[in-house]
């Protein structure tokens, strides 16, 4: 992973590709209250995130880990448990 | 993954993780900023701003083959997501001839479905398998 120059700007990240399209077809068809869920056997929605990894801040994009098996783990905050 | 910013994920690995781990976390540690890829992934909690206990196991050709959530106050199991992992894998190695039932474990039976294994599971799995 490259290293990532950070300036006083706090990075972030996001969905990458169709996310556009598909919230057009999501106001059009399904009602606003209904969440969205993943589902088990279909591709995992392709992101960038900012990280923080061994001393450095880098980006992360979920398609550059194709061909590996890969755990992605959600949490409530930094200094809660995980 | 979390709402947190990446300088904030360095002060906690900093000044708390690493002294539960040694050398700090070794994977990366992903800043979520209002919850883009959260939402994305249907565990983002709006209404409180932050990220449910969401796990996903994504298979290398980025297939979510599992996921589990839970709210916030109650913590995860890491045993059983390995051992998910690792039955997943076994799978995915046979190709789909085999699969492993309720309580598989590495080392334990895998049953190989087919025209011959119905109505015959009974035979080879007890219920008592199901648990530790």
């Amino acid at each position: 992973m490259e290293e990532e120059k950070v300036g006083c700007a706090r990075p972030t990240g996001g969905p990458v590709g169709e996310s556009s399209e598909k919230q057009v077809v999501k106001e059009e068809t399904i009602s606003k209250e209904v969440p969205k869920m993943i589902k088990v056997g279909q591709k995992a929605p392709d992101f960038v995130a900012p990280a923080y990894h061994k001393g450095k801040f880098t980006q992360v994009k979920l398609s550059d880990h194709l061909g590996k098996w890969v755990v992605l783990c959600f949490y409530p905050g930094d200094f809660t448990f995980v | 993954m979390s709402v947190d910013s990446q300088f904030v994920h360095k002060m906690w690995d900093d000044h708390e993780l690493s002294k539960m781990v040694s050398g700090g976390i070794p994977f990366p540690m992903l800043s979520d900023a209002g919850g883009k890829v959260g939402t994305v992934y249907g565990i983002y909690d709006e209404n409180a701003g932050v990220e449910t206990r969401g796990r996903f196991i994504i298979d290398p050709d980025g297939v979510v083959q599992g996921f589990e959530v839970l709210t916030p106050p109650v913590g995860r199991n890491v045993s059983e997501s390995l051992r998910q992992i690792q039955a997943f894998q076994l799978v995915r190695k046979s190709k789909g001839s085999e699969a492993t039932p309720s309580g598989w474990r590495p080392g334990k039976m895998t049953l190989k479905p087919g025209p011959d294994l119905v109505g015959k599971v009974w035979e080879v799995w007890k219920t008592d398998m199901a648990f530790d």
